[in-house]
């Protein structure tokens, strides 16, 4: 898919569920991150038949006549009865193997049943699928019903049913975490001390893997100016004349650093190449180097440790 | 002054676009063959891809002189109102009803510079500005039926005829001189979930046309007659039907023609093999295998390269078989002849969005090189016999979550990469960040789209930007970037400078030999590829920071 399609529709459909924009890299600030939300978002912001504009579907904007709520109830029991078998109870392909029908084209470009009566008639018989014995109104009302669970599907296509619950993400094994936690984070991190109750103040596995992972959840208070979480990053600035500037990283890049002074003081100084002399000190690159260290395996027994300091 | 030249003058005032653009002859077919110099009449300023600029005005000693010529701030939609004084009125096209406003107002257009007006969109949008002083020509706007309004990578131009693709997949022909419409054909069903988002590419009296999809459709490039708006030819990149080409690399027929592979970015033109190459998307489901069956799932995620008058694949080379995290090998591939193991060679080079880079042969497709750039890039185990990765099973999206880099949004995207032949390295934006992939959707028929999955972004391993070596795709020296940098492509010119933004607010001009920046500008984060052209004998750099083009000169 395109890129930057991540921000613009969840934005569009007001969901929680999304990934930030890349994140600030290269040494300077903590990297962002999105807490997971425990469960799936809504997967549209409308109920099967009400029709009319969405900007949170699979296509943002578009019209769509509104159903009628009737017609659709008696499609729908039509649907349970001649084709839930081959097309599923969620349209998305059943057990004698029809095809999905919420990615047919058919279904999508059908207007008033114009494209699916036909083929509920017989005209693709030749291809699998049988004539059905409903007369026309019938027929229209199926569609109906199909094309008011086609307007349910969600950005980028998510299908508005996500089939069976998803299992539990704890798959790891918690002595082994323990004793890779010991080693890996017992430097930094503490289960008596900064991670104490970790998981009763993070009670969702997936959101506490999540942020253990990136080195931190989504509600970082910004630090009171002057002041220095542990995860705040802090620069040096020597300057030609020997003077030492120390405080909080506010921004830096090739041609500029700027501190946040104890005072609460900012100061920007250019860089010309290596003068100043700038020194990052970043309590999250730890954090970040060991990315390309864990395995998967490391990360789901951690989080299977973490969940029992409760 | 004579009076009659003070009328003149007036009149001018009153109207640009009597001074300028009605005299232009637009572009010549034949114009586009020629290498990237004075003007900039099509996506990529020639066929190669290359975007490096002959021109050398400004060169590493000229630079640190670049001064600002002027700016321009546009507004998307039909906002008469808040317009202000001299500027012209809005032409108004499309069949929406004129009250949809689904974003997208960034440019990340590549300009078309032609006879002294510069020409560029954003989706639904496309205006024509003075490239002297920056005022506005003409601006069209298209009212939508709806659709991702995700971006606009700009224009193709035939003769005096300049043509846009919308976000409700029309193809508009609009009058270069006026901005007023002369046609529009569709190009997809709305309904189906297409969206259009290519600078269509001029060949001969072929106008050739992308799209893009999110849910499980078929990918399409399609040519149009400049003139009538004719279809020509339409080619899937994916099989339609029992037994056409790549359906053994599916598990049905279902699944082949719900496969994606969807041509968003322009593509290139090699006038020598008469082939238009370009590169195709992720195939659907994205993050479930569902029915998709085993195989590489061809055309999806490859180069392919059509034979421009009937559409007829000549080749393809899959640079993602069976990808399994969305990503796109939707990167606007480069064209060079170059050396290559002691014989010249008509080459192909492409950095990938999954992290790896290759060159091929661009007459046959043949595989000639291909390393891992992306430095953390961990999502594949190995390399098959046609040199392309191998995906790890153990690395989709899963249950408990896989951390993979890079994001679905790749270690480089579809900002265009530029390669310089004074150098001989391609220049590319590399971006290392991680992500959890957490399976959600269970269910073996696979998902649906890009749904069925979270993807939860939990840092970086840094961005830089990369010189890589075409001939042993080593990286030849990489610079780190502050920000996320290279964010709208790059530009190179014969002035041994490379232009990019650094993802930091700045528009950097680097020295192609190291990286090392000669000069900058703080106009903000640049949302689209730096430009250059030659224009009264001075040359001018410009660049896009979202709603507003900026323009630098040598006085």
């Amino acid at each position: 898919m395109q890129a930057e399609n991540f921000l613009v529709a969840a934005v569009l459909a007001g969901l929680t569920i999304a990934v930030p924009p890349r994140a600030v890299s290269q040494g300077s600030t903590p990297a962002a991150t999105t807490p997971a939300p425990a469960t799936p978002a809504p997967a549209a912001q409308v109920a099967p038949g009400t029709g009319g504009r969405r900007f949170g579907g699979f296509v943002p904007g578009q019209h769509r006549p509104p159903g009628d709520p009737v017609q659709i109830a008696h499609g729908k029991a039509l649907f349970a009865v001649n084709c839930v078998s081959c097309h599923g109870v969620d349209l998305r392909g059943g057990d004698l193997g029809g095809p999905n029908l919420l990615r047919s084209h058919v279904s999508l470009s059908d207007q008033n049943g114009e494209l699916i009566l036909p083929i509920i008639q017989g005209s693709r018989q030749d291809e699998g699928m049988p004539a059905i014995p409903i007369d026309p109104q019938d027929g229209l009302a199926v569609a109906a019903y199909i094309r008011s669970v086609v307007e349910t599907i969600g950005s980028q296509g998510r299908p508005p049913s996500l089939g069976k619950e998803a299992p539990s993400i704890l798959v790891g094994d918690a002595s082994t975490g323990q004793a890779y936690f010991t080693a890996k984070c017992g430097s930094c991190h503490s289960a008596t001390g900064d991670l104490q109750g970790i998981a009763a103040r993070i009670t969702d596995p997936k959101i506490l893997q999540t942020n253990w992972v990136a080195g931190g959840g989504r509600r970082r208070r910004m630090p009171a100016p002057g002041a220095a979480s542990p995860r705040t990053a802090t620069v040096s600035v020597t300057l030609a004349s020997g003077e030492k500037v120390e405080g909080r990283l506010i921004r830096i890049d090739d041609f500029l650093v700027t501190v946040g002074l104890a005072d609460g003081a900012v100061r920007t100084f250019r860089r010309d190449e290596d003068v100043p002399k700038v020194e990052v000190h970043d309590p999250m690159k730890a954090h970040r180097d060991l990315m390309a260290v864990y395995t998967d395996k490391d990360i789901h027994d951690v989080t299977a440790y973490l969940v029992t300091l409760k | 002054m004579t009076i009659g030249k003070m009328l003149l003058a007036a009149l001018c005032m009153l109207s640009p676009a009597l001074l300028t653009g009605q005299s232009g002859r637009g572009v010549d077919p034949a114009d586009l063959r020629k290498p990237l110099k004075d003007s900039w009449p099509t996506y990529s300023g020639d066929y190669t891809g290359k975007r490096y600029s002959a021109l050398d005005q400004i060169n590493q000693s000229t630079v640190k002189h670049l001064t600002l010529a002027w700016m321009t701030q546009v507004t998307p939609g039909n906002r008469q109102g808040s317009r202000g004084f001299g500027r012209p009125p809005i032409i108004v096209g499309g069949e929406g009803p004129g009250d949809i406003n689904v974003g997208g107002g960034t440019i990340k257009a590549s300009a078309l510079e032609v006879d002294g007006v510069l020409y560029f969109t954003m989706p639904d949008n496309a205006w024509a500005v003075d490239a002297r002083d920056g005022s506005e020509l003409w601006h069209y706007f298209w009212k939508t039926k709806g659709g991702t309004h995700i971006g606009n990578r700009g224009l193709g131009m035939w003769h005096q005829t300049l043509f846009m693709e919308t976000p409700d997949d029309y193809l508009v022909a609009l009058d270069a001189q006026t901005g007023k419409e002369r046609w529009h054909k569709g190009i997809a069903d709305l309904s189906q979930g297409y969206f259009s988002t290519p600078a269509p590419v001029v060949v001969g009296n072929h106008v050739l046309v992308g799209t893009g999809d999110d849910i499980d459709a078929p990918g399409f490039v399609q040519s149009f007659d400049p003139e009538t708006g004719d279809v020509q030819w339409k080619f899937f990149t994916v099989p339609m039907k029992k037994g056409d080409p790549g359906m053994d690399s599916w598990g049905s027929v279902d699944a082949a023609r719900h496969g994606g592979g969807q041509a968003w970015v322009p593509g290139v033109y090699d006038p020598e093999t008469n082939l238009y190459i370009f590169s195709t998307g992720n195939p659907t489901p994205a993050f479930t295998t569902g029915t998709r069956g085993t195989g590489d799932n061809l055309f999806t995620c490859a180069v392919v390269a059509v034979n421009v008058d009937t559409g007829k694949m000549a080749w393809y080379y899959s640079t993602s078989p069976h990808d399994m995290h969305d990503y796109d090998s939707a990167q606007t591939p480069v064209l060079v002849d170059a050396m290559f193991n002691g014989k010249m060679r008509k080459l192909l080079l492409t950095a990938a969005r999954n992290g790896y880079y290759f060159t091929l042969d661009r007459v046959t497709g043949e595989h000639l090189v291909s390393t891992k750039y992306g430095v953390y890039t961990n999502w594949a185990k190995g390399l098959n016999e046609k040199g392309a990765p191998i995906y790890d099973p153990e690395k989709n999206a899963t249950v408990a979550g896989s951390l993979v880099s890079p994001t679905s949004d790749g270690t480089t995207n579809w900002e265009p990469a530029s390669y310089s032949p004074d150098t001989g390295l391609l220049y590319v934006a590399q971006h290392n960040d991680y992500s959890i992939f957490y399976l959600l959707d269970v269910d073996p028929r696979g998902s649906m789209g890009l749904g069925g999955k979270e993807e939860a972004q939990v840092g970086s391993g840094g961005s830089f930007l990369t010189a890589i070596d075409y001939t042993n795709g080593k990286i030849a020296w990489e610079r780190p970037y502050y920000g996320d940098g290279g964010g709208g492509g790059l530009l190179t010119t014969a002035g041994k400078l490379l232009f990019a933004g650094d993802g930091a607010g700045n528009l950097v001009a680097h020295d192609v030999a190291n990286g090392k920046p000669l000069w900058h500008t703080r106009i903000g984060d640049v949302s689209n590829a730096p430009q250059t052209f030659m224009l009264d004998g001075h040359q001018y750099l410009i660049a896009a920071t979202g709603d507003t083009l900026w323009s630098f000169l040598l006085y």
